[in-house]
């Protein structure tokens, strides 16, 4: 654990997982942990916290941490490293590359995780300073599409309501989003108003989610078909008399021809509903609640964006509410909803490879700005590469540096085996990293440094309706561990930018962040934290606020009701749409489609949700949905395994059989890696088509096939220190208390599974369980009165569960009753310990009769034998009864 | 001891109802045999044998006649011969002659210093030998065997236990029970011979020495034979009742003839002679219940296993060995020293127990034995059958 910063008081904080932003209050229990408790003055969420968040205190431990710098040596093993050597190896490689090769061949891949300040200095210092834009993000997985809808419609990456319009519609529709599970504090938001005001939710998703059953109105889409779903509502709004002809004509520009186009896509109901996989009824419900309803937020997440179309799918979206003028106004509007805790922050500051700075853009006089205010040496001038070219660059060798700073791009990119091959090329790979191993710093990083986690980091995050709260440190931070922005301040230092890069605080860095979003400003663009009084002590205080803060100004809660658009002449550009169709449509080969997304209770790649036992508890191993038709088809059963192969990659899951799903779809969960499971990098499978315009690539819809798998066995490895396990065996690690679990599936039989966990457990004597005729086999393996660790296993399809086990474990000393429970799977609890049988003919056990000596002051045998019948058979016991008595004497 | 059970079961369920008289050719009362062991490892004083205070007969109205020996049974005047000449005539009798130890017919079987474990007589013998400092050699590695080297043993003696066998209590214990036994009793101080014959016992008058069947040469002054025992029959065979190992009785203790009844360990019910005590009383039970003219039968025991040797607990009871048709449920832990084995058998789509060894925990070596005597199947517990009594029940509740 931590080091305690010594009793304080509650810190208010931010949430580090999903883009709502919820207000954290943590209080320091003095011994490296914290209470975790909903800040009720933060307006994200009014103290209300989801499961994710509720934990966050099971997840402060160390024991996965990187904790020191490390570099690689000739062996190819690890080192530790000083910061001084770490950093001076950073700049020197960093330049050797450039000298080389130039600036482009060098890149950062950055983090949606990044605090705001962190960010700032990354962006500035390779687009100012190393002369390229080879900086993107893992926002490019999650946001990119709507920032580049936004930007074509709006002319900035602008969101035009917050929050309280969930409160205050009177429709919701959710696009593509499962915000039940991955955005859960705000969709309660969303319920309580239809209980409480009668608002109604309509969810359109291809499949049937937690969202869904909540819904009044669910629409099962087909993947891809949303821009025809929302063509059909333009081309309605406008043949209803539904159209704002004022707002149009005051503030858009490009109507008739997106009407034109929207009539292209969905020529009338019939075709439209069946483009999309839905019933004309339904979708003549969806419509006469869309047109009725002006009070009406449609929100989108990652159903969306994550599409070789999403930009076209948010600007279908956008159309209608401008045709409506349904934007800016309490209870109505387009809403994104943010995936991660700080995409937003990281748009800000430009942190992507086609965006500048502060919301500005590769345009010259932009460029200009940005170089004349950052006294920038070496500016870039163009775009850079987006994440997925930037990896296919990287493994064509045309990028030779890459630094990869709070993501896991070998588990999470599209085609993620051929990005880890990739990175193996590299010939300068650099990663800042909370734990000390993953998928990618796997990859063969060359130094590795350790950096600040959520709780000893200190900055800014912004969520999805432009609120920008403080990350506080409530944690000391470890000893060796720095913050990101302080590690690459030191390496610009040392790459000769000392001045541009001489920040000594967060604080200072965000005062810069809020100055250039100020700077030759004016109102001409949206980002503008000119408001904001640069202090260390206004930081320090800082309240969650919204911007634009305009200097004089209030922060602005709602844009574009009037107008008022970044773009050139004003106004908000209406966009044709291109007939939707999949780059991955399934085919004789691979018939089906893979979906992907997260579930309710893990974040990412597990790294911090991971830790914590109740969020293991939910959904505990990779698993893979479809419907029971195609289950049928190919023999697959729930609860058995199932391959899943695309083109670029294999996973074998759980298989999970749901009306829910889809004839012919398949999904999975994205967060298992091959830290946490043998066969579940669902990334691996991913096809790498990516939208023109954001560049986001299509993570929702590969074409897949399915094969059945068979295990010989089904089981579980608990143990005290993470095992080895086999690795043709499936299996899935998760956290229970004080102990590692591993689901195991696999054809080897116990002798051969116990002898290859056997060596890492040499001190240790042996339990076992062995019902060789049913095929159960379970060990455990003790050292002194501690378990160790213990193996279950059985014929496959059996249910075994360790949900008794883990008292066990949380254990330092068990009894020889509770010992000899363990491999029943079962809890010691509430059993007897009666202790050795001292009367074998009526079964009397020392215990009993210790009790009754004790209590009758007994004072012979014989009272023994009148109460308990001890000694009254054939007498073999009467000298230890008699001793017992003549001991209690 | 049987006979005295029986008499006991008489006195409370038909008090004055018979007219008894116990005949033995021992020169004490009653005693009781099973603390034999107990006695010689200096656990208990021999007055803590007796099975009932002296006065207790008298005041139940029972002859006894100790140290008298029965030569001869007439059946058509119901008449017994004593030793002594006199004669006393009878309505019903019972016989509880017992058991002997089988003496194996060695070289030098007849040298002063062979002795058996079945008397009192043969626990002093063993008591002067440990005065003596004698050394001792244990022929038989059952029951009876380790109770004898473990008392020796423990009285500081140089003990060897010769077995023909490969392991111990082979006729109660599996293979892994033995060896964890056989370790149990070695840290005891106790030697082991083991698939080791006897051939021959040397000495001059008195013993010296035992020689193997491979030469080897153990010395010893006192040799304990314990390689099983033999019903006691001959009073019933030279009467004409029908025997073969013992003496035949049907399922009220009848032998062929209806007013004679024999129990313990010289009866034979259903093909089996039992060496134990436990079925003894049972038997004593059914008689007396009979006697009493209520209806009880005996329909045999499951036997149970216990060895009296301090700090070793170990079980067995039933079918412990099993078949190619029986499955085995089996749960060690090597570090408490623990082993249990449940042998189970499938009949008609249902699970049974039928057998079981336990090692170290023996807790629930009656309810193993309860649920192999009543034939319960077990199908729906068997996941956590070896776990014991608790636990499997707490899982079908």
């Amino acid at each position: 654990m931590n080091a305690p910063l010594g009793e304080k008081p509650s810190v208010q904080t931010t949430c580090p997982y999903c883009g709502v932003g919820c207000g954290v209050l943590a209080t320091p229990d003095g011994k490296g942990g914290a209470e975790i408790a909903g800040d009720t003055s933060h307006p994200a969420n009014f103290g209300r916290l989801c499961s994710k968040g509720s934990a966050l205190g099971e997840t402060l431990g160390l024991e996965t941490r990187l904790l020191h710098p490390m570099m690689r040596n000739t062996r190819g093993t690890y080192t530790r490293a000083s910061w001084d050597d770490a950093l001076d190896g950073i700049a020197d490689g960093w330049q050797k590359i450039i000298d080389a090769h130039g600036p482009e061949a060098t890149a950062f891949y950055l983090s949606g995780q990044l605090l705001t300040e962190d960010y700032y200095v990354a962006n500035k210092l390779m687009k100012g300073f190393l002369g390229t834009a080879n900086v993107d993000t893992n926002s490019r997985l999650c946001m990119a599409s709507s920032v580049a809808g936004h930007r074509r419609a709006f002319g900035a990456d602008t969101v035009p309501g917050n929050y309280e319009d969930l409160d205050q519609a009177d429709l919701i529709v959710l696009t593509g989003s499962n915000a039940a599970w991955c955005h859960p504090v705000l969709f309660q938001r969303m319920v309580k108003n239809r209980q409480e005001r009668g608002a109604k939710i309509v969810v359109i998703d291809p499949r049937q989610t937690a969202s869904a059953d909540e819904a009044d109105l669910f629409l099962p889409i087909a993947p891809g078909m949303d821009s025809v779903l929302f063509s059909a509502l333009l081309v309605a709004i406008a043949d209803r008399g539904f159209i704002d002809e004022a707002y149009i004509g005051a503030h858009t520009k490009g109507f008739p021809e997106a009407l034109a186009s929207a009539r292209q896509l969905a020529p009338d109901l019939t075709s439209a509903a069946r483009k999309c996989g839905v019933s004309q009824e339904a979708l003549t419900e969806f419509i006469t609640l869309w047109l009725s309803t002006p009070n009406t937020v449609t929100a989108w997440s990652q159903g969306v964006n994550q599409s070789a179309q999403g930009t076209d799918k948010v600007e279908a979206m956008i159309n209608c509410h401008l045709a409506t003028g349904r934007i800016g106004k309490p209870g109505s509007g387009p809403l994104s909803l943010t995936g991660q805790p700080n995409a937003m922050g990281g748009r800000e500051v430009g942190g992507l490879a086609n965006m500048l700075a502060a919301h500005m853009n590769f345009q010259a006089a932009d460029i200009d700005r940005v170089r004349r205010f950052w006294n920038a040496t070496s500016m870039a001038n163009q775009e850079g590469l987006k994440a997925v070219p930037m990896f296919d660059a990287i493994a064509r060798g045309d990028i030779h540096a890459l630094w990869v700073m709070a993501t896991n791009p070998a588990a999470s990119l599209p085609r993620a085996d051929f990005v880890r091959q990739a990175l193996r090329g590299l010939d300068f790979f650099v990663v800042s990293e909370v734990v000390r191993s993953n998928d990618t710093l796997n990859c063969g990083a060359h130094i590795l440094l350790p950096a600040a986690a959520w709780g000893e980091k200190d900055g800014t995050v912004t969520n999805s309706e432009r609120r920008i709260s403080r990350q506080r440190p409530f944690l000391t931070m470890p000893e060796e561990v720095r913050p990101d922005w302080w590690i690459v301040c030191e390496v610009a230092k040392r790459l000769g930018f000392e001045k541009a890069f001489s920040f000594t605080s967060a604080a200072e860095i965000f005062a810069e962040h809020a100055a250039l979003s100020g700077f030759e400003n004016n109102g001409s663009r949206d980002f503008d934290l000119s408001g904001y009084s640069a202090s260390e002590s206004q930081y320090e205080r800082m309240q969650p606020f919204q911007w634009p803060l305009r200097q004089g100004e209030e922060p602005q809660t709602r844009l574009f009701s009037e107008g008022g658009f970044f773009t050139p002449d004003r106004r908000a550009q209406f966009h044709q749409l291109e007939e939707p169709a999949l780059k991955d449509a399934p085919d004789d080969i691979y018939p089906l489609l893979l979906n992907t997304g997260r579930i309710r209770d893990q974040w990412h790649t597990m790294t911090r949700t991971g830790l914590s036992q109740r969020l293991s508890h939910h959904l505990p191993e990779p698993f893979a949905t479809l419907h029971p038709d195609d289950a049928a088809q190919h023999q697959i059963s729930d609860g058995g395994f199932i391959r899943l192969t695309s083109r670029y990659g294999t996973a074998i899951l759980r298989a999970r059989v749901s009306e829910g799903q889809r004839r012919g779809e398949v999904f999975a969960p994205i967060h298992w890696t091959a830290e946490t499971s043998s066969h579940g990098r669902i990334g691996a499978l991913v096809q790498p088509a990516t939208d023109c315009y954001s560049g986001q690539p299509e993570l929702k819809a590969t074409a897949i096939n399915i094969t059945p798998v068979h295990f010989a066995y089904e089981g579980f490895v608990l143990s005290r220190e993470t095992m080895a396990l086999d690795p043709d065996s499936w299996f899935s690690r998760v956290t229970i208390d004080g102990a590692q679990g591993a689901l195991l599936a696999t054809d080897l039989n116990v002798e051969k599974i116990h002898a290859q966990i056997q060596g890492m457990l040499d001190d240790c004597t042996l339990a076992e369980f062995h019902d060789e005729s049913c095929g159960e086999h379970r060990l455990a393996f003790f050292k002194d009165e501690r378990i160790e660790a213990c193996l279950f296993l059985a014929p496959a399809g059996r249910e075994l569960s360790w949900n008794g086990l883990k008292a066990y474990f949380a254990s330092d000393k068990l009894s020889g009753l509770e010992r000899l429970a363990v491999l029943s799977g079962q809890s010691a609890a509430g059993l007897t310990d009666s202790g050795p049988v001292i009367c074998a003919c009526f079964g009397v056990s020392l215990n009993t009769i210790q009790e009754f000596i004790e209590k009758d002051q007994v004072t012979s045998a014989e009272e023994i034998g009148a109460h308990l019948k001890a000694g009254t058979n054939c007498g073999s016991c009467l000298p230890e009864l008699r001793r017992m008595v003549k001991a209690s004497h | 001891m049987a006979a005295t059970r029986l008499v006991e079961e008489l006195v409370r369920h038909t008090p004055d109802s018979f007219d008894i008289c116990m005949i033995g050719d021992e020169a004490s009362l009653p005693y009781n045999r099973v603390l034999l062991s107990s006695l010689l490892a200096g656990d208990l004083d021999e007055n803590e044998l007796e099975l009932k205070k002296p006065e207790w007969w008298g005041q139940h109205h029972i002859q006894t006649l100790t140290g008298q020996k029965v030569c001869g049974i007439d059946r058509s005047s119901k008449t017994l011969t004593l030793t002594s000449g006199s004669t006393l005539t009878f309505d019903l009798l019972v016989i509880a002659t017992g058991s002997r130890p089988i003496m194996l017919p060695l070289p030098g079987a007849d040298l002063d210093g062979v002795i058996t474990f079945r008397d009192l007589a043969d626990i002093e013998k063993m008591q002067s030998a440990i005065a003596a400092k004698a050394s001792a050699v244990v022929i038989g590695g059952g029951l009876l065997g380790l109770e004898a080297a473990y008392g020796l043993a423990k009285a500081d003696i140089p003990t060897n236990v010769i077995h023909l066998m490969d392991r111990l209590m082979e006729r109660q214990l599996d293979g892994e029970a033995a060896t964890m036994l056989r370790d149990d009793i070695a840290a005891r101080g106790i030697s082991f011979h083991l698939s080791a014959q006897t051939k021959m016992i040397h000495g001059k008058d008195s013993v010296e020495a035992v020689e193997l069947a491979d030469g080897t040469l153990i010395k010893a002054d006192l040799v304990v034979m314990a390689v099983g025992i033999r019903p006691h029959i001959e009073l019933a065979q030279a009467a004409g009742l029908t025997t073969a190992r013992g003496i035949l009785v049907d399922d009220h203790m009848t032998t062929s003839d209806p007013s004679i009844f024999a129990l313990g360990e010289c009866a034979e019910h259903r093909g089996i002679a039992y060496g134990l005590v436990e079925p003894a009383y049972e038997q004593a039970r059914v008689l007396a219940t009979h006697l009493a003219n209520e209806v009880a039968t005996y329909a045999g025991s499951i036997t149970a296993t216990n060895l009296k040797v301090h700090g070793i607990k170990l079980f067995s009871a039933g079918d412990f060995l099993g078949s190619k048709d029986t499955q085995n449920i089996v749960l060690r832990d090597r570090g408490l020293k623990t082993y249990r084995k449940l042998i189970l058998e499938k009949r008609e789509e249902k699970t049974y127990l039928i057998g079981c060894v336990l090692y170290g925990d023996t807790a629930d070596g009656l309810w193993y034995a309860d649920l192999i005597r009543q034939q319960t199947p077990v199908d729906d517990m068997r996941a956590l059958l070896v776990f014991g009594r608790e636990l499997a029940l707490r899982e079908a509740a």
